[in-house]
């Protein structure tokens, strides 16, 4: 029973694989799969253009701006949690993180809405732009990357702790020279997944990038991601060339993923808890 | 503080993170504290019946004999409809696999299930909207002239989106049993599927009962899938499978971004309102439930 449940997941993910594949097939029968990646988006104009360039360069912009604001406070986080913090002070930060996991991303679009944008137009830095998204955006990533590069840092054994007590560490040095160094890849994986989540989230960058189909030029500038583009554009047949350029983006965002998945199991699996417990 | 010598740049670097650490441990609680009070400001007075029901009478408006056009209770109602549907179809699902995983799984197989399962969480949301979409416009195309999105194709999408997190979380609670608990059936003669099913499932009920709380949350917060596949700003209540819904996400983010009167907008804080408690009574069910395991990190 169990085996054909397990049987049912690998069919789903095939479906999903192939679905994507079909959608996008005869954009390569044609030849139009490099066009439309490399094209601008001017549906209306008279040989109608479909690319998605601007989308792409869009979401690298802004999950990249996400990631970079958020490591370095996940990276504040966990050493606060590892030592520099007396223990309430370190439960409660890490239960606010804990908490953020389980907030509705429109909740972060729906604030920052209400909150971050009218803030930021006042002070004259755009409203609805790539800073505005980024910043949003790195609140949504931050419980990603704080709580990944945590259980990493955990692993770490208590000795090597005790041994660095012993040898009169402070907790800042024993976490910047002897923690986070034994996490080997720690950090680096927890930021390709945080930018991985940055990427694929749609609702923030749909709510507050401002979603202008073009590149932008400085932060202040409207930008629109992949993901949003799929949620905006109306397709109403499955061979119109609008259909297919969002089918492009589809396949261009999952084997973006699948193949940063892949590259993540290789920089080493996390451990389940109980092998932790054993050794 | 810091001298510019060599031999003390070290104490620098320790002394800058220590710094940083206490502005981002403090800061963060701080500022999660007064968005979260800046919701409840704005949105908590218009909490009470009227939020649900707009001016119609609640027992009319629970039964659906009149219709409700200024109030949440539709687009809860689509909300507790789709969460239902998509946890009776992922939850069998995840739980029998999550088991697979966990107790049966060995060699190739396993490997291979393990890998589709992380590219399948690693999927984002609005790929799985794009896929149910393009499932009608295909079906329009050959088989089905008049399919359209509706709740039943929301309810599929949703359910392969979850999918991943039933699955991780029954498989991180069977596999946080103790190691004597396990080998202590079958020293006594159980069969695997004897201990299975008298000893390991039991003991990791609540595990598993915590996973599935938050599937449900997910399920329930999740708006990219149900953008494509059939969400609508009034529909009034779900009327059945092939119909058209509502949802509170959709109808936060629908008023964020076109409310027309301030009215509409207080109804956005009080949409908002509703979702972070549903949100934050499920994420506590599921920590007490399951003592904290592994969460949504993915």
């Amino acid at each position: 029973m169990s085996r054909l449940a397990s049987l049912l997941v690998v069919l789903g993910v095939a479906g999903v694989a192939a679905f994507l594949v079909a959608s996008a097939l005869p954009l390569f029968a044609s030849g139009e799969f490099f066009e439309i990646l490399l094209g601008r988006w001017r549906p209306y104009a008279s040989p109608g253009e479909f690319g998605i360039a601007p989308m792409i360069v869009g979401t690298i912009l802004l999950a990249a701006t996400a990631t970079l604001l958020a490591a370095p406070a996940a990276i504040g986080l966990v050493a606060f949690a590892h030592g520099i913090a007396p223990r309430p002070l370190a439960r409660l930060a890490m239960a606010s993180v804990h908490f953020m996991t389980g907030i509705p991303t429109v909740l972060y679009g729906f604030v920052s809405v209400s909150l971050l944008v009218p803030f930021l137009r006042n002070a004259g830095a755009g409203g609805f732009s790539l800073l505005g998204a980024g910043l949003t955006l790195a609140a949504l990533v931050l419980p990603t990357i704080t709580l990944t590069l945590h259980s990493r840092i955990e692993a770490t054994g208590l000795e090597v702790r005790l041994d660095c007590a012993a040898l009169g560490m402070r907790p800042a040095d024993t976490f910047l020279r002897v923690l986070l160094p034994r996490s080997g890849p720690g950090l680096l994986s927890a930021t390709l997944l945080g930018f991985c989540r940055a990427a694929g989230d749609t609702v923030v960058a749909l709510m507050v990038a401002g979603n202008a189909p073009q590149f932008p030029s400085s932060y202040l500038d409207s930008v629109r991601t992949l993901t949003a583009h799929i949620a905006l554009v109306l397709s109403t047949d499955w061979s119109s060339p609008e259909f297919r350029s969002i089918a492009a983006a589809g396949l261009l965002l999952f084997v973006f993923n699948t193949a940063l998945t892949a590259a993540l199991r290789r920089l080493g699996p996390a451990e389940p808890p109980h092998v932790r417990e054993l050794r | 503080m810091c001298a510019n010598s060599a031999e003390r740049r070290p104490r620098c670097a320790a002394r800058l993170l220590a710094a940083f650490a206490w502005l981002s441990g403090l800061g963060l609680p701080v500022l999660l504290g007064l968005a979260i009070s800046f919701l409840i400001a704005r949105g908590g007075s218009t909490l009470g019946p009227s939020l649900l029901f707009g001016d119609v009478p609640a027992l009319a408006a629970l039964t659906g004999r009149a219709p409700v056009f200024d109030g949440l209770w539709p687009a809860l109602a689509g909300t507790l409809a789709l969460v239902v549907g998509t946890c009776l179809i992922a939850l069998p699902v995840g739980i029998a696999s999550g088991i697979y995983l966990s107790e049966f799984a060995r060699g190739r197989w396993a490997r291979l299930v393990n890998l589709c399962v992380d590219v399948l969480a690693a999927v984002p949301s609005i790929l799985m909207g794009l896929l149910g979409f393009g499932l009608i416009l295909l079906l329009r195309r050959t088989l089905l002239p008049d399919a359209g999105t509706c709740l039943l194709l929301a309810i599929a999408c949703m359910a392969l989106l979850v999918l991943p997190y039933s699955i991780r979380t029954t498989e991180a609670a069977l596999q946080g049993l103790p190691e004597p608990l396990r080998l202590i059936g079958p020293s006594l003669g159980l069969t695997p599927k004897q201990n299975l099913c008298r000893v390991l499932l039991p003991t990791s009920s609540r595990g598993v009962l915590g996973g599935a709380v938050l599937t449900i949350g997910r399920a329930a917060e999740d708006l990219a899938v149900i953008l494509l596949t059939g969400v609508v700003a009034s529909s009034g209540l779900p009327a059945g499978l092939t119909s058209r819904f509502e949802a509170i996400p959709f109808r936060i983010f629908y008023l964020a971004s076109e409310h027309r009167t301030g009215a509409e907008l207080e109804l956005a804080f009080g949409a908002a309102v509703v979702l972070m408690g549903l949100t934050a009574f499920l994420f506590g069910l599921a920590h007490l439930l399951h003592g904290g395991l592994r969460r949504r990190i993915l």
